[in-house]
């Protein structure tokens, strides 16, 4: 298994995202920079979090537009996986890949804590048996906000795209929307950071069963099924 | 003016030694210099005259900026230099390579100590308190980006942040306008640079009053072999500018710090840079980049106060060399800027970096990829002067050593302030002591005041989080981060403390327990204290009580640095703290950075189960002067700071470390403001993890047989070398016992319950609280003072 | 050519900014507002012709870059040529 993280201009949770796979599940990991336009073989494509570009103009406008977001438009086309946490997921609805948009918290305040979220039955590997009824995950954003008009909520919930729910909502999230995934099913996206539950010294270690998850929808046999 | 002008007012005979410069190309620069001039530039006559005959004429007027600023009380400490050299910059039993200083304080931009195993942390403090009063945002992101840049131009990568705030009175509008864009603009630089913020300390004191306290600590992690220094050498070497364009931001920015604020500060606006933390996180990873590659970069230097003047001066003085600058090669964002502009801008996120000769093109490289600016703006040599060039013509010729070294350096007059000799003369006689109702009463004042209350607000705007890193964050009494480097990896804790109110009092005392408390909060972590460093927030120094203040502060810190082994690296002076209502008091903000042995000892400050038994170490709290009880619930500030004994200090820090290390301790917290009782039920809140509604515990206290003469100064007393602990049943006696062997008073005090209610029994006195209720004015009172209306 | 770009929240989506900006408003003694939106200026000086291909191309980058039709709505006006 192979998992590529990409760096743009500003991210800066790219690091944490590398050792989550790398450190966290021993996998072999490496990072793609920006302006490269060609993803190697990889099978699943990590948008870290952080702020590239500054979050100038809105979070991911500027990000999205990058060389290699052609390649990760064209790598999921194909069916390939791609997880966008934070930042990652902002790009991802940016680019199309991932519907709604994320706008700034209700408060208008950054909020760094860890919040207690709902699993959702979405996907044969990412529901309330493989990942339990609620997992933790600290969130740390600004702009964490979704939005989608209501159609767009309809054919989400209809077609089971959302992945977590916030029980206490943070940030003013429609339908305190958490994480979503396309209705594919290969493209992922998630304000909470997995990547900062992985470590025992963490609030949780829950970020490692969140990323076996979304692995397990090309490599089922990491999740093992009690009948 | 012209020659005739400038031979006509000769003030010493050496004038006239060297030729005047040639006339700026800028005829806004070629005015007489005044002695209006003169004084609007912070220089005395006696200081004008010194500049003159080190340069064998009068200045330019550009040269006259550059003095300003570099002899300005904030680069050249003036009025302090004198009074630090009490500090221990190094350790007295350093090993051959464990805690071993490898940057001393004064040497560089940070200090830096080892760590073990070839790496090292380069760390230190900044104030940026003039600034964040007139623009409390931008005043505090660019002390955040500052003190990041002083860090990395060590070759270090800043892994952490934390601050020290001081404000006024909570309910007062102007603090809430300070702190609401004080904490925007530390969480606006730090989250976006994607350093945390993990910890800090934030008191609200009338003294602070239109004079607030912004000081921001940054810490870094490197090799022994990743350090580099601020030095320029090696003749013909290209010096590089790199990082942002040049504007006209902050104008006189450091001159600026050394004067007090008045109600015509506010029209000084124009002082107050803009930071940009996207560019400064591109400026990082392209200068950890360029630093990595062997050979390349010779020595660096960020541009911080006094910009451009201040790096190229100090990294030539630090080299013995000379540089001369050309500033047509310098990128500017502004059209039509003179050398005066150009060389006290303090545009933010630009480095100076002097380049091994024949490699520019790598340099250039680099800095391509990450779409930022360098410049080659100049060279070293050999002729020690600073020779800056504009247009082809010379606007500044000074040698380097006379700016950096050569400032005329003062001893005030130092006499202690009649308040302080009174304030201390207090005695509890006439204080009606506490009942039960009392007692209550007073516990709920506590917890829910503003210096003492959750500070929850503040620093969940804060990412705490980022790098992964972070095991114990904020909330908590000393920050403990997990560096990773390279294969191996260790656990880092950090503590800031000062409480200004002891040091008003009794400065000596006062900066005594500012260290102490620091050690105390570290001990109590898990971690053995390794080195400090130092904010020293004071009043106007000409004000002999406020130098009485900073020397005797000075000297209790050096006092504390000196018996614990724990070495100055590093540090800040910040002076005339006034406003219109006076001084500020005191404020020898200290923080201790120390290592945690293993990831098992981390201990916290919170009860995790029930059952567990709470016990007293120290002996009993005994002593109400300068303490928050007396002043919120008598409306006091008085009395002698409380007594600092060494030696009980580090006795108690030995006994929680060893005691933590063969895991007997469950949670430790130490005694500061509020007192035992405050301690006791801060224990009882439950870190909020997951959940709107944490868990609290409750706790049953029999303090009967504790012989105390005072009720009020047993529970709400700030006696030091105290701490509060809680252990499992089974381990009571064994701690007992091992406390009795060490000679350290131990006394059981109850044990926590479930259920949520603290009983208190002495003797008759039978005080019950509801721990919900505590915990709920404790986490909203600053929230509360800060809702907005239409905002959750 | 000096064009201004206007960006603003669409009517639907709830605009934080705009709440709280109406809020201060009130509390300065402005009478009760009804709406407070919250939007952005680009203004752009390029050297280009008028053309409807320009304008195409500048609608397309409105839709693209500058606005987020998902949230945002654009207009915009050239204010000399």
């Amino acid at each position: 298994m192979k998992v590529a993280v990409l760096q743009f201009p500003g991210s800066n949770c790219d690091q944490d995202a590398f050792h989550l796979f790398a450190s966290g599940l021993k996998l072999n990991t490496r990072y793609v920079w920006h302006k490269d336009t060609t993803l190697g073989d990889v099978d699943l494509v990590v948008v870290p979090g952080g702020f590239s570009y500054g979050d100038y103009l809105r979070c991911g406008a500027i990000a999205r537009f990058s060389p290699v977001m052609k390649a990760v438009q064209a790598f999921s086309q194909q069916g390939g996986l791609v997880f966008g946490i934070c930042n990652g997921f902002q790009i991802l609805c940016e680019a199309g890949l991932l519907p709604g948009a994320l706008i700034r918290n209700a408060s208008l305040e950054y909020r760094c804590i860890t919040c207690a979220l709902k699993v959702e039955a979405s996907t044969p590997t990412f529901n309330p048996e493989t990942l339990g009824a609620t997992i933790k995950l600290p969130i740390g954003h600004g702009e964490g906000n979704f939005r989608i008009d209501e159609a767009g909520l309809a054919r989400l919930e209809a077609n089971k795209q959302i992945l977590l729910r916030y029980q206490n909502n943070p940030n003013g999230s429609l339908s305190d929307i958490a994480g979503i995934r396309n209705e594919a099913g290969n493209v992922f996206g998630m304000m909470p950071h997995p990547d900062r539950a992985f470590e025992r010294f963490h609030p949780s270690m829950d970020g490692l069963k969140v990323a076996t998850a979304v692995l397990a929808t090309k490599f089922p046999q990491l999740i093992k099924r009690t009948a | 003016m012209s020659k005739a002008a400038s031979q006509s007012s000769p003030r010493d005979p050496a004038l006239g030694v060297s030729a005047p410069l040639p006339l700026n190309p800028d005829p806004l620069l070629n005015q007489q210099i005044t002695p209006e001039l003169i004084r609007k530039h912070g220089l005395l006559d006696e200081e004008y005259n010194v500049i003159c005959r080190s340069l064998g004429r009068q200045p330019s007027l550009t040269e006259l900026g550059i003095f300003s600023v570099m002899w300005s009380e904030h680069c050249s400490y003036k009025n302090s230099k004198s009074l630090l050299k009490g500090f221990p910059t190094v350790k007295k039993g350093e090993t051959k390579n464990y805690g071993k200083v490898l940057v001393k304080a004064g040497e560089e931009n940070a200090g830096i100590i080892d760590v073990g195993d070839g790496w090292a942390v380069a760390f230190k403090i900044e104030s940026h308190n003039h600034p964040s009063a007139i623009e409390p945002f931008e005043g505090a992101a660019t002390g955040v980006g500052g003190i990041i840049r002083d860090i990395f131009t060590m070759g270090a990568r800043p892994v952490l942040l934390t601050n020290s705030l001081r404000f006024g009175e909570l309910n007062s509008p102007a603090t809430k306008r300070l702190l609401r864009g004080v904490v925007a603009g530390i969480a606006h630089y730090g989250n976006c640079v994607g350093v945390p913020t993990v910890g800090g300390d934030v008191y609200f004191d009338a003294s602070y009053e239109g004079n607030p306290l912004v000081n921001a600590l940054c810490l870094g992690v490197l090799r022994h072999d990743q350090i580099r220094l601020g030095k320029a050498t090696g003749v013909g070497n290209p010096v590089f500018y790199v990082g942002a364009a040049t504007g006209r931001d902050g104008l006189g920015g450091a001159a600026f710090a050394s004067r007090e604020l008045s109600e015509a500060s506010a029209a000084d606006r124009p002082a107050v840079q803009k930071g940009d933390p996207f560019m400064e996180k591109l400026l990082i990873e392209a200068c950890l980049e360029m630093m990595a590659v062997p050979g390349l970069v010779v020595g660096i230097q960020d541009m911080g106060a006094a910009g451009l003047t201040c790096s190229t001066c100090e990294t030539a003085s630090r080299g013995g060399a000379g540089i001369e600058i050309e500033l047509d090669r310098v990128p500017q964002r502004e059209t039509g800027m003179n050398s005066y502009e150009i060389m006290l801008s303090e545009s933010q996120e630009r480095m100076l970096v002097i380049v091994q000769k024949g490699r520019e093109k790598e340099i250039e490289a680099i800095f391509q990829k990450w779409d930022l600016h360098a410049s080659n703006v100049g060279t070293v040599t050999d002729t020690g002067r600073m020779v800056v060039t504009q247009h082809g013509v010379t606007v500044a010729d000074i040698p380097a050593s006379v700016l950096t070294d050569e400032a005329p350096l003062y001893t005030r007059t130092a006499k202690e302030g009649e308040w302080a000799i009174n304030a201390r003369k207090w005695t509890p006689a006439g204080l009606t002591d506490l009942d039960s109702k009392g007692v209550e009463k007073a516990l709920a004042t506590l917890i829910a005041s503003p210096s003492i209350a959750s500070k929850r607000w503040i620093y969940r705007q804060y990412d705490s989080m980022v790098q992964h890193g972070t095991a114990v964050g904020p909330g908590s009494d000393a920050a403990v981060v997990r560096l990773r480097l390279g294969d191996t990896e260790k656990f880092i804790a950090i503590s800031n403390d000062c409480n200004g109110r002891y040091c008003a009092l009794n400065p000596k005392r006062g900066a005594l327990i500012a260290m102490a408390e620091c050690l105390r909060n570290l001990a109590c972590s898990g971690a053995k204290a390794l080195a400090m460093t130092d904010n020293l927030n004071f009043g106007n120094p000409y004000k002999p009580e406020n130098f009485y203040q900073l020397s005797e502060c000075v000297q209790g810190l050096a006092e504390a640095c000196r018996y614990f082994d724990v070495p100055v690296v590093g540090g800040n002076v910040s002076l005339y703290n006034e406003s219109p209502a006076g001084s500020i008091d005191p404020t020898p903000t200290v923080s201790v950075v120390g290592l945690i042995e293993s990831e098992k000892h981390i201990t916290r400050q919170t009860v995790s189960s029930a059952d567990n038994r709470l016990i007293l170490l120290g002996g009993a709290p005994y002593e109400l002067g300068g303490s928050q009880y007396l002043g919120l619930c008598h409306g006091i500030k008085a009395g002698d700071a409380p007594n600092v004994d060494l030696n009980a200090e580090n006795l108690l820090q030995n006994f929680l470390l060893d005691q933590i290390k063969v895991g007997k301790i469950n949670a430790a917290h130490d005694i500061s403001e509020g007192g035992l009782l405050v301690t006791v039920t801060e224990m009882l809140f439950t870190p909020e993890v997951g959940s709107a509604n944490a868990n609290t515990f409750g706790a049953n206290l029999d303090l009967t047989s504790i012989s105390a003469p005072r009720l009020d100064a047993l529970l709400f007393g700030e006696s030091q070398a105290r701490a509060v602990i809680a252990v499992s049943p089974s381990n009571e006696s064994l701690i007992m016992q091992a406390a009795s062997q060490a000679g350290l008073a131990a006394t059981v005090l109850g044990n926590v319950t479930v259920g949520g209610s603290l009983n208190l029994v002495k003797g008759s006195v039978k005080a019950q609280l509801n721990v919900n209720e505590l915990r709920h004015g404790w986490e909203t009172t600053i929230e509360n003072a800060m809702k907005r209306p239409g905002l959750n | 050519m000096k064009i201004s770009v206007i960006v603003t929240p669409k009517k639907n989506v709830l605009d934080p900014q705009g709440v709280a900006v109406g809020h201060a408003l009130e509390s300065l003694g402005f009478p009760k507002l009804k709406t407070t939106r919250v939007g952005k200026l680009i203004e752009l000086e390029i050297e280009a012709v008028d053309s409807p291909e320009f304008r195409a191309r500048l609608d397309q980058v409105c839709k693209d870059l500058l606005s987020n039709p998902v949230i945002e709505d654009y207009r915009y006006e050239i204010i000399s040529k």
